[in-house]
């Protein structure tokens, strides 16, 4: 996993697999509201897309794929944007996550609420890519420390 | 669907629980149980819960296996003590 695989077979597929399944994560995150998925299921699709390149390469390749320094900070800022929508909707006077009363400008009820589930949706995708991708990282990084 | 498709699926479920409970070889057991995850999110999604059997595959078969097989390649066959 920190050297890559030697065989070109395993190389090739995962190159050309891994930005299917991403597109696919971000189709289940972006058509959410009607139709089965959601932020946590597309975000678990982006991991699985990004994992799969840190199985195949070598460490150089996925650490310009997605670096690992980038992993509790996004995951962070999606948590943000999840509860930051909520209490944006909390402060406006309505209940928590109640996208009807957000305060964007020339938008009918409707339309507030569609938008308002995108970020919600879009948030939670955010978080739960970074931390299962941190998660990984974190399983392989104490290898380091305790070979001797 | 129709119910010999399923009572097949019935029984390679209880077939691949059972083989990854008793099999010596960790590595096998993880992808036991990722079959048996599989064909679970085939059942969630044959009784209409689409969103648990998505759910299921995403989560159940592919990211836990990836997880497992770093922690088996972690461990060691002998102690060092």
């Amino acid at each position: 996993m920190k050297h890559g695989s030697s065989s070109p077979i395993i190389l090739l597929l995962s190159r050309v697999l891994s930005p299917y399944i991403m597109l696919f994560g971000m189709y289940v995150i972006f058509h959410g509201h009607y139709s089965p998925g959601g932020g946590f299921q597309g975000g678990a699709l982006l991991a699985s897309s990004i994992i799969l390149i840190r199985i195949a390469m070598e460490e150089k390749v996925h650490q310009l794929h997605f670096n690992k320094d980038y992993g509790i900070p996004l995951g962070a800022i999606g948590v943000l944007i999840f509860f930051g929508v909520g209490f944006i909707a909390l402060i406006m006077g309505g209940y928590f996550l109640d996208y009807g009363l957000l305060p964007f400008p020339g938008m009918i009820t409707a339309e507030l609420r569609f938008y308002g589930i995108l970020l919600i949706e879009v948030g939670v995708g955010l978080a739960v890519m970074t931390i299962l991708v941190s998660i990984y990282d974190n399983l392989l990084e104490e290898d380091d420390d305790e070979s001797i | 669907m129709h119910w010999e498709l399923e009572l097949v699926l019935y029984i390679f479920l209880v077939i691949s629980a059972v083989v990854s409970l008793h099999v010596k070889d960790l590595l096998t057991a993880v992808v036991s149980l990722s079959v048996f995850s599989y064909i679970l999110a085939m059942l969630f999604v044959s009784m209409g819960a689409i969103d648990v059997g998505f759910t299921e595959a995403v989560v159940g078969a592919g990211i836990t296996g990836v997880l497992y097989i770093v922690m088996i390649f972690r461990t060691t066959r002998k102690s060092n003590d």
